[in-house]
């Protein structure tokens, strides 16, 4: 038996066929002339593809009504990056030809939220509180038109975030921190030049500090500026201290800003004209009379002063409590999947060890490392391969079902999907060489594939399935190979949108952050197995 | 080769009731504590028993104080956490290690071929069964205890650290609170019923590869379904009658009353699951050649 120390018999000369290629082919034939192997690989494809046909996630936006399927679909504006986003506010606006400056001063931002959910006509509903949503935004924009989806820059006054200054939905950078009042007005100010809008702010009107440059590209000669309102809907959790999307419950909220000192420098015509922008921001945001008559949305121009309500948001669309999809909740069935790869790259290996066949091959082909090295090749090109093809499918499928019934799916570029799609055969494929490796390491089939559920399936379920508290849940998620989940995420986490980012749309590590650590584990694992398939009696 | 049958009657065809070649009677003679005792000497002799059972009670109370330690109750925010329960994280894990041992002491014995030896010597295959349940229980249930004890003691050491103290209402975890002990025995029943149920499974599959990716599968999928499905129907169906969703609602100590199931009815669920599977085993085993 294995005495450890002494270093097994190597043949002092190679024979005839040992080149990697033959290699490679004999470890491929072994794999495809295993018809167990073969059918499990094309189950774990096929359930990839499968759960994303069965399991719909999300909700339309038509919730319990009469109407249904593709009806329901929310039609969101597209912002100039491509992306879905919410665009409605009270805007108080005037043409301005050419560059410009506008100045306002913000003396107070008050709102009123429902924590009810839902709505209920006429007179003020009960449920309803005086405060502001952390992201209500009043001040000032310049804006290419008033058609939802436009380039824009604007400075404001925010709920619990400070003076920012953000542009065209995603662009977001801080200012002056606190809230602001009659004590302690903000002054906040937009210069047009071209197509470079800066954004100042200050404190007293006299020291101006710039807190960002936007470049909009086609903005036009003719811009609308002016003092805007809104406030996006209120969210409340289910439970905010658990890392998962919980079915938390909006309600409708609305804000108020008050102006003076304004003024609008350049090539401006005609009085300030009222609007509000876009539609409500469909229906689960809109106050319908929530608020009473007293609380509307519209303007009021008294002497020097302007009072703006509004509701609505000025930013991206985000998946979560909203009801939305991204593309990641079609790809669940990679989880499930992902559990039949492990235990064929572990069987691709430890089978060998069972039947006594790894004496043949080390036999045959004595470099092991090689042999090592080319079973990796084969069973992660087969998973890679794979489980990108099942991804595709399962996108493809998902957002056919999901339009189908009225889910809205947050748009994507194409390189975005491509990226998905390619990571999720990576994930597979460093998955299932970190299983072979497992394999090789511990050698019996049921302890191999027990360390690897241990390794990457329990982490993920713990994660991502609310089980453990947010921390925890984050921590784990950043430091096991489940990291890797990161790769499905297709949409990134915006600070400047209030919502409950949590798998499977979100993950707390950047994708290619999480691949790392996944190629890290694979790779230690790899060279461990290397290590001990040398120096072990076979 | 049909093992038990060539014993006697080699002639039989395959698909024949196996026949046992000892009477009645001398069966009967290496029944009970003698079947225990040949099962309880093969897993003690086998190379890795000690070591999983010492890395599931190592594993459990490591992942439970580090899942604590990782909590924390910024002070001012509210926090709802069931301590208990937090403390015993590491079951999840340990599940996991019980089940592969479970798997180990059926399909070691079908890769070497040892089970047509043992069902020479002891005939009777459902005492064989019985007996490899028995020993197995009383393993786990031991190295369980350890893991749960160190688990609360983890919980009741390091959560006071994390801003859970007892003035913001979350008090010591602590044996004198009855829903405390019930959920440490039900975490040592539930580890138990793990092993019996991943006993059954691996009866039915005989393959440790396959069985122990069923007896995983079984109990780490169905929860994450549970977790993400879009129709709260199924949802709440899946948290339910889940294995792992209905069993482990024995560790709740808080909010009991918004539980998809009560902690003792959850723990039955399982129970029913570790009872087919045992039964499905159990047939199977009488049924088919070894």
């Amino acid at each position: 038996m294995s005495t450890g120390t002494i270093t097994p018999y190597r043949a002092p000369r190679r024979t005839g066929n040992d080149g990697f290629w033959q290699l490679l082919h004999a470890e491929w034939t072994k794999f495809r002339t295993v018809r167990g192997w073969l059918i499990a690989v094309i189950i774990a494809a096929g359930l990839i593809v499968g759960v994303a046909a069965l399991l719909p996630r999300g909700s339309n936006q038509c919730g319990s009504g009469s109407q249904s399927g593709a009806a329901c679909l929310a039609k969101y504006p597209i912002g100039p990056g491509g992306e879905a986003v919410s665009d409605s506010y009270y805007f108080v606006r005037q043409p301005l030809a050419g560059n410009g400056t506008i100045t306002v001063r913000v003396t107070s931002l008050t709102g009123m939220y429902s924590d009810q959910g839902g709505f209920q006509g006429g007179g003020q509903a009960p449920g309803v509180r005086s405060g502001l949503v952390p992201w209500a935004k009043a001040g000032i924009i310049i804006t290419q038109s008033t058609k939802q989806g436009s380039a824009y820059a604007a400075m404001m006054v925010t709920g619990s975030h400070g003076v920012r200054m953000q542009y065209n939905y995603t662009s977001d950078s801080a200012g002056l921190a606190g809230a602001a009042t009659a004590a302690s007005p903000r002054w906040l100010r937009l210069t047009r030049s071209g197509d470079t809008i800066t954004g100042y702010d200050s404190a007293d009107g006299r020291r101006w500090t710039k807190v960002g440059i936007a470049h909009l590209s086609g903005l036009g000669s003719i811009v609308q500026a002016g003092l805007f309102a809104t406030s996006p809907a209120y969210e409340q959790s289910n439970n905010p201290n658990v890392y998962s999307e919980p079915g938390g419950s909006t309600s409708p909220s609305i804000a108020t800003g008050v102006f003076d000192h304004v003024s609008l420098k350049g090539a401006a015509a005609g009085a300030w004209t009222g609007q509000f922008v876009g539609d409500g921001g469909g229906s689960s945001d809109g106050p319908n009379g929530v608020f009473g008559k007293s609380t509307q949305p519209g303007f009021r121009h008294v002497g020097e002063q302007f009072t703006v309500t509004g509701y609505g948001d000025i930013a991206p669309e985000v998946a979560g409590d909203t009801g939305n999809d991204t593309i990641s909740d079609h790809l669940f069935g990679v989880f499930i999947g992902l559990t039949i790869f492990l235990i064929l790259a572990v069987l691709f290996i430890t089978g060998e060890y069972r039947r006594g066949l790894i004496r043949t091959t080390l036999a045959a082909s004595p470099r092991r490392g090689r042999v090592l090295a080319a079973k990796a090749l084969v069973i992660g090109v087969v998973t890679f391969v794979l489980g990108t093809a099942a991804a595709a499918l399962a996108v493809t499928i998902g957002l056919q079902l999901a339009h189908g019934s009225g889910i809205y799916v947050l748009p994507v570029s194409w390189l975005t999907e491509l990226r998905v799609m390619a990571g999720v055969g990576a994930l597979l494929a460093l998955a299932a060489v970190f299983a072979l490796s497992l394999g090789v390491i511990l050698r019996r089939s049921a302890v191999a594939v027990g360390a690897a559920f241990l390794t990457i399936v329990l982490p993920y379920v713990l994660g991502a399935s609310g089980a453990l508290p947010r921390e925890a849940a984050i921590w784990l998620l950043r430091v096991s190979p489940a990291a890797a989940f990161a790769l499905e995420q297709s949409v990134p986490q915006y600070p400047q949108v209030f919502n409950q980012y949590a798998p499977p749309d979100y993950y707390p590590l950047a994708p290619w952050a999480g691949l790392a650590v996944l190629c890290a584990y694979a790779a230690g694992a790899l060279g461990l197995a290397l290590y001990l398939l040398r120096r072990r009696d076979a | 080769m049909s093992g038990a049958a060539t014993t006697a009657g080699s002639e039989l065809p395959r698909s024949a009731e196996p026949h046992r070649g000892l009477p009645p009677s001398a069966g009967a003679g290496i029944a009970g504590l003698s079947i225990l005792r040949a099962e309880w000497t093969k897993l003690r002799t086998t190379g890795g028993t000690g070591w999983l059972l010492a890395a599931t009670t190592a594993l459990t109370i490591v992942i439970s104080a580090a899942t604590v330690a990782a909590t924390h109750c910024p002070a001012g925010a509210s926090c709802s956490v069931d301590t208990t329960r937090l403390s015993l994280t590491g079951i999840e894990a340990a599940q996991a290690l019980v089940a592969v041992l479970a798997v180990l002491t059926v399909c070691t014995e079908y890769s070497t071929g040892m089970i047509r030896t043992t069902f020479t010597a002891m005939p009777r295959r459902l005492g064989v069964l019985a007996g490899k349940a028995g020993v197995l229980t009383g393993l786990v249930l031991a190295a369980a205890v350890v893991a749960v004890a160190g688990c609360l003691l983890a919980g009741r050491l390091i959560l006071p650290a994390d801003g859970l103290t007892a003035a913001r209402g979350f008090p010591l975890v602590s044996l004198a609170h009855g829903p405390t002990v019930r959920a440490a025995i039900g975490a040592v029943l539930y580890l138990a019923l793990i092993g019996l149920l991943s006993l059954g499974v691996a009866t039915i599959l005989r393959d440790s590869a396959v069985a122990i990716g069923a007896v995983l599968g079984l109990l780490y999928i169905v929860p994450i379904i549970a977790a993400v499905v879009g129709n709260p129907v199924w949802q709440r169906r899946l948290e339910r009658y889940g294995p792992t969703n209905a069993g482990l609602a024995i560790e709740d100590t808080t909010g009991l009353r918004h539980l998809p199931i009560g902690p003792w009815a959850g723990l039955g669920v399982l129970a029913a699951w570790t009872a087919a599977a045992l039964l499905i085993g159990g047939l199977l085993l009488r049924l088919r050649d070894a």
